[in-house]
């Protein structure tokens, strides 16, 4: 018995339904076919009235999202990609992230961002979004690379009084499993892990690209070369602390994601550990993004625009060189 | 089911009605003095940004305003002081607002007309017209989810504002979700200096209530009685299970779009024709004509509110600002996520 990372989506749905009569779930396709990746199967059959098919305007998904958290619901919106949220973007970023500072009543809504690319998912099916919105104070982050992650992540994500963005990666929905979900339901937004120990060099990644990491690292390490890799799970807020005790043993930081390399959550933990832990470096502290275009279709070209395996030991050995 | 009526049904003055109107033409008074303080104080420097006033639409507003029960909600926008007052926004909150008081609503973190009480069932309104269309739509949705029914949601757009693809989506969302809301589009003429031609290109607005499915109805927003009448019938409606309505009213915005804006390139013809009254004048011969009151109470009822005003004023003005040492900086409700990096 196995369970995927799309799985536990469902399963952590399922079980906010069960345990809390105020969640109810909104999004395009998501009532009788079960979401566009299948991540709310069945999910309107158990619970009736409770998994409802929106109009497709997300602006409006999240503007209703919005007025019913302030009467006490706690709703999740699902974006049938996370590309689509740029239609919400001012829904989001300038009525839900601002509502809780402008008048002291929290916006509590979880608006779920199906991710990253996928072969063949071109341009507009394919975005990371979580750095655009880490940029407005106000908003709640989290980018699950586990199972665990996804089910424990998501939970608190409805528990929480803050309107989060919920950024599940499509290319792990299948393809990332474990034996079950977590037994017990662990609340840790905010905290990054140490996904792999190690001594020479510090990676720092989230939700896909922690496994080009691993793999990096297991490629490394028939070089001797001991690479630390640290999930970042929420982007925002984001765990420095974590990253600068990993920096204080390694002496050198390579960030990695999928976003774009303007700005974003390496820009981010860059300047951070320039700041706070300058004297802890011994070579300048890197990054690897996704090419500066947008996402192109064809799958040689998707796998060349993204950080790859490859690219991460290319990066690891210039700064071990440096 | 389409039921889209072009005029409200004519109905006999109902039981109380007198009460109502002059309820609404209080609220229309005490609203058109407090702006009008409001505005001298912008003049004087007194306040920080800008000064929104809705002056030309108290009958509009006011008589949603009063049609509105405890349970209802109302999202109010940039010209809706009567309907607020109506609806139980204490005289505090505008002066406390426009002032940045940190005694206000809004703690000086927000300003002029973006306030409310959301615990209250009214919604602090964002400057991108049409957000609050789909969020009374998700409140009211709220309130049937947990079987609270018997409660309708208002709120309010301009002519311009219903041009944003926010409100269509919000107005269209309501209508599928066919929750009991009322939205009231005010054609003031101009949407800041823009006129109706290069806004729309519809015969009337109105006539979108058709492609949403909703019932539509037009009203003279310079005549309370007809604010009136509509505004019940609409509220009714939505009340009774009939799904969104859609009220547009006719008036003449009777001010620039603010108090830094003397609205030069408005059309003086207008301000002469029949939509450019001045509603406050209109209801005050109906109530002298109806012999509800003679000028001089009405007089009375003006001197009354510029009372009132002053009163509050005073007190307001002694109040503090918020101090930037003791500030929180917090944006985030959930205090152990806040980035401490950035919030000392």
């Amino acid at each position: 018995m196995s369970i995927t990372y799309l799985e536990a989506i469902r399963e952590a749905q399922a079980k906010a339904l069960r345990d809390n009569p105020k969640v109810y779930i909104y999004g395009q396709d998501i009532s009788t076919y079960g979401g566009a990746f299948k991540s709310t199967k069945n999910l309107a059959k158990e619970f009736p009235g409770r998994v409802l098919d929106s109009p497709i305007s997300e602006d409006a998904m999240v503007g209703s999202a919005i007025g019913a958290s302030l009467e006490g619901m706690r709703p999740i919106v699902e974006m049938q990609f996370a590309d689509f949220s740029a239609n919400a973007f001012n829904q989001i970023v300038n009525h839900a992230a601002t509502y809780f500072y402008r008048s002291g009543v929290p916006c509590p809504i979880t608006i779920r961002l199906p991710a990253g690319g996928n072969p063949g998912a071109g341009p507009f099916h394919s975005q990371s979004m979580e750095s655009l919105y880490a940029h407005f104070p106000g908003l709640v982050i989290m980018t699950p690379a586990t199972v665990e992650d996804a089910y424990n992540l998501l939970l608190e994500a409805v528990a929480l009084d803050d309107p989060v963005l919920f950024c599940e990666h499509k290319f792990l929905y299948n393809r990332v499993k474990a034996e079950h979900l977590p037994e017990e339901v662990s609340f840790s937004a905010g905290k990054a892990l140490c996904r792999r120990p190690g001594k020479d060099v510090t990676v720092v990644c989230y939700a896909a690209t922690l496994y080009d990491s691993l793999a990096a690292a297991a490629e490394l390490e028939k070089h001797g070369i001991d690479i630390e890799v640290i999930d970042l799970r929420t982007v925002r807020p984001i765990d420095i602390e974590t990253v600068l005790q990993s920096v204080a043993r390694t002496g050198h930081l390579l960030c990695v994601s999928e976003g774009w390399p303007w700005g974003g959550v390496n820009a981010e933990v860059i300047a951070r550990v320039a700041s706070k832990g300058f004297h802890l470096l011994d070579s300048p502290p890197e990054r690897l993004n996704c090419r500066d275009t947008p996402i192109p279709y064809h799958p040689d070209l998707w796998l060349a625009h993204r950080p790859s395996a490859a690219a991460v030991v290319k990066k690891i050995r210039q700064m071990l060189a440096w | 089911m389409l039921n889209t009526l072009r005029e409200p049904e004519s109905e006999t003055i109902r039981l109380g009605f007198k009460e109502q109107y002059v309820s609404a033409f209080k609220w229309m008074l005490l609203a058109r003095t407090v702006e009008d303080k409001v505005a001298a104080l912008w003049h004087a420097g007194k306040i920080a940004g800008g000064c929104y006033l809705g002056r030309g639409q108290e009958a509009v507003s006011g008589a949603v305003g009063v049609m509105l029960r405890p349970g209802d909600i109302f999202a109010p926008l940039i010209r809706d002081q009567a309907g607020r007052l109506a609806f139980g926004e204490p005289l505090f909150d505008i002066l406390r607002t426009y002032l940045g008081k940190k005694t206000g609503p809004m703690r000086g973190r927000d300003g002029n007309v973006h306030r409310g009480r959301p615990h209250e069932g009214t919604y602090p309104m964002i400057s991108h017209l049409g957000t609050a269309v789909s969020l009374v739509t998700g409140v009211m949705m709220a309130k049937r989810m947990r079987g609270e029914t018997g409660f309708v949601g208002a709120t309010s757009i301009g002519d311009g504002g219903s041009s944003t693809g926010s409100f269509h989506e919000g107005f269209n969302m309501a209508a599928v979700e066919r929750v009991p809301l009322v939205m009231t589009v005010t054609n003031n003429r101009y949407a800041y200096s823009t006129p109706n031609a290069r806004q729309f290109a519809c015969h009337d607005l109105v006539d979108r209530a058709i492609g949403y499915g909703v019932e539509g109805y037009s009203m003279d927003g310079t005549d309370l009685k007809e604010c009136l009448e509509v505004a019940n019938h609409a509220v009714e409606r939505a009340r009774s299970g009939f799904g969104p309505q859609m009220i547009v009213a006719s008036c003449v915005r009777l001010s620039g779009h603010a108090e830094h804006d003397d609205g030069f390139y408005m059309d003086k013809a207008l301000l002469e024709s029949p939509i450019g009254r001045d509603c406050i004048r209109v209801a005050q011969s109906y109530v002298v004509e109806q012999g509800w009151a003679d000028e001089g109470t009405v007089q009375e009822w003006r001197r009354e509110a510029k009372a009132q005003v002053e009163e509050i004023l005073q007190q307001v003005q002694r109040e503090p600002g918020p101090d930037p040492a003791e500030e929180d900086w917090h944006s985030l409700a959930t205090a152990h996520l806040i980035d401490q990096d950035f919030s000392e």
